[in-house]
């Protein structure tokens, strides 16, 4: 019974909203200010919008800004691996005396609020800025970075989720038992072979757990771009919803885009909500 | 603690001369490559922040260029943290939501896990999953679904600070639910069923013996619920409405092209040592119930 007024909470401010996206995305009718009227009775449901949006992602207007949203994520999500294991990874089985600072250090960007460390790079990005100084020395003309670079959209999301993507692949690989690689180590495999086949398939959940934690918001992302990019030649599909929802009356639009996405994603938010089920039972 | 076994013996057997064994080969050589990786990413994520806090003691308007050491742009010259009242406001704004968030969500929360952890039946398990789902759902989703909400169903909470705080709470009714329910876990149910046959009731057990037992655990949730509170972006920008609910997160961005002074970077630096202190004291909360060997940090760790 103590668990009443939070599942209450939840239910009127978790589940509800998300009925009300798909009650504005079914709209059937629009008010005099142009917005939509959200159709509250599943009977009322209008699917004439949530068609056009879903036509237009596969092959009209929204079709470029989806696929920019999956390359810039998949690039990013790629950077994270090749510099997010070796670094959870050390920390978890080679740092030593060393472990609790570098943890700390680690866990530190989780802290800084995102839009702080976005606005760092602002800083060193800017035309006369640290990094075009830095690269001048080596004789390279100064680079616009802020003037719709994919580029730099991509480094920054990776700069951006990389915390939150070495963290669960720590815990999966701190969780190892080293007995295992001193086995390995013992029946005469070298270290890149134990990595290969005793290290690499035991990190596996914690790999997936990473990505998905990593991609789920990045795949939402609409602030980054703005503040690195702002051209609309960099959008992803976060700043579309962004755009209709907050900045016109095109509401039910944004709402088709908010469930659409949430289908794609549903996928790995109840894969990964399985695994962690899965992990506590175990645990227990 | 296991993971250090093999770190340990790194630095306890310095490895024995064998001749015909190149250095590559040889498993207890010292890590440089991924020591060296792991340290250049650190400097890479900490430097161009430090950078920024640093531009924030900038003696000139520039915010790329140094001009001497000052704290003018915390107080107080023109445009600075203390004398522009946009930039106070969203100070106020972010602390204010924050310690109210706190107020409501960690009660909430632990009366969830109290309930969902003695309460096994078919519908715990769903109100479980509930519970479970806003951790994994993309802010821009719960963002644009709670406005939408707000805007077309309950239309008698006004956007702006009545809106977030219902949005910063929904989220962190999770947070403290996954914190308070790992230590309700380890406590285990032997002190509330000895506490049952001594004659307590169930609610005067809990209130005795099992929230004494939680009280670090609540009070590190509450800390890294107002953390999380002043950090939130996404959420308060669908709900706050106009500029004068503003709060720093959004003061920043909104900013960050429009009119560069030091004092934005001030303001974040302001914000940061708002968390940093947060979440020292819940660190601090963490290791008053420390016992063996896991430490605050990796507790942190397990929770991320």
């Amino acid at each position: 019974m103590l668990a009443l007024p939070g599942t209450f909470w939840l239910i009127a401010l978790f589940l509800v909203p998300f009925y009300a996206v798909m009650a504005v995305a079914f709209s059937g009718s629009i008010d005099i200010f142009g917005e939509p009227v959200p159709a509250w009775n599943p009977l009322d449901w209008h699917f004439g919008t949530f068609n056009d949006v879903v036509s237009e992602s596969l092959s009209g207007a929204y079709r470029e800004v989806w696929i920019r949203t999956a390359v810039f994520s998949v690039f990013a999500l790629a950077i994270c691996v090749v510099i997010g294991y070796p670094v959870a990874y050390y920390t978890a089985r080679l740092a030593g005396k060393r472990r609790g600072l570098v943890l700390a250090l680690i866990l530190a960007p989780w802290w800084i609020n995102y839009i702080t460390r976005m606005l760092a790079w602002v800083n060193l990005l800017q035309d006369d800025g640290y990094v075009n100084q830095f690269l001048g020395i080596f004789g390279v003309a100064p680079v616009a970075w802020l003037a719709g670079n994919s580029y730099t959209v991509v480094i920054a999301l990776a700069y951006g989720y990389l915390p939150y993507f070495i963290i669960p692949l720590f815990a999966s690989l701190d969780r190892i038992d080293s007995q295992l690689l001193e086995a390995s180590r013992d029946l005469g495999v070298g270290s890149f072979r134990t990595f290969l086949h005793v290290t690499l398939p035991l990190s596996k959940m914690g790999l997936i757990t990473a990505l998905v934690i990593t991609a789920l918001p990045m795949a939402g992302d609409y602030y980054t771009n703005t503040i690195v990019s702002g051209s609309p030649n960099t959008n992803m599909i976060g700043n579309q919803i962004e755009l209709f929802l907050l900045q016109g009356p095109l509401k039910n639009f944004g709402a088709s885009l908010v469930l659409l996405l949430s289908l794609l994603l549903m996928f790995f938010m109840a894969y990964y909500l399985i695994l962690t089920q899965r992990a506590s039972r175990d645990a227990r | 603690m296991t993971a250090t076994g093999v770190a340990r013996r790194a630095e306890a057997e310095p490895a024995p001369v064998r001749k015909r064994v190149p250095p590559w080969r040889n498993p207890w050589r010292r890590p440089y490559v991924l020591g060296t990786i792991t340290w250049l990413y650190i400097l890479w994520s900490l430097v161009p922040v430090l950078i920024a806090v640093q531009f924030s003691f900038n003696g000139g308007r520039s915010r790329s260029t140094w001009q001497g050491f000052s704290t003018q742009w915390y107080c107080c010259a023109e445009g600075s943290v203390g004398e522009d009242p946009s930039l106070l406001l969203a100070l106020e704004n972010s602390l204010i939501l924050g310690a109210v968030t706190v107020v409501v969500a960690t009660p909430l929360g632990v009366m969830l896990a109290l309930g969902l952890t003695r309460w096994r039946s078919r519908t715990s398990k769903v109100s479980n999953g509930i519970a479970l789902v806003p951790l994994v759902t993309p802010e821009l989703v719960l963002g644009s679904a709670l406005y939408l909400v707000m805007v077309n169903l309950y239309q008698f909470v006004p956007l702006g600070r009545p809106a977030m705080l219902l949005g910063h709470v929904t989220f962190s009714i999770s947070y403290v639910l996954v914190i308070v329910r790992a230590r309700l876990l380890s406590i285990g149910g032997d002190y509330e069923e000895a506490a049952r046959d001594l004659g307590a009731s169930p609610l005067q057990a809990i209130r005795t013996i099992l929230v004494p037992l939680l009280m670090p655990s609540i009070f590190a949730s509450a800390m890294i619920v107002f953390a999380t509170s002043l950090d939130d972006f996404v959420v308060s920008q669908f709900l706050f409405g106009d500029a004068a609910n503003i709060t720093v997160p959004i003061k920043l961005y909104s900013a960050v092209r429009a009119s560069p002074t030091p004092a934005l970077n001030a303001l974040a630096t302001l914000l940061l040592v708002g968390s940093i202190l947060a979440l020292i004291l819940a660190a601090v909360g963490l290791r008053v119930r420390r016992r063996g060997t896991r430490s605050a940090l990796d507790d942190l760790a397990e929770w991320g």
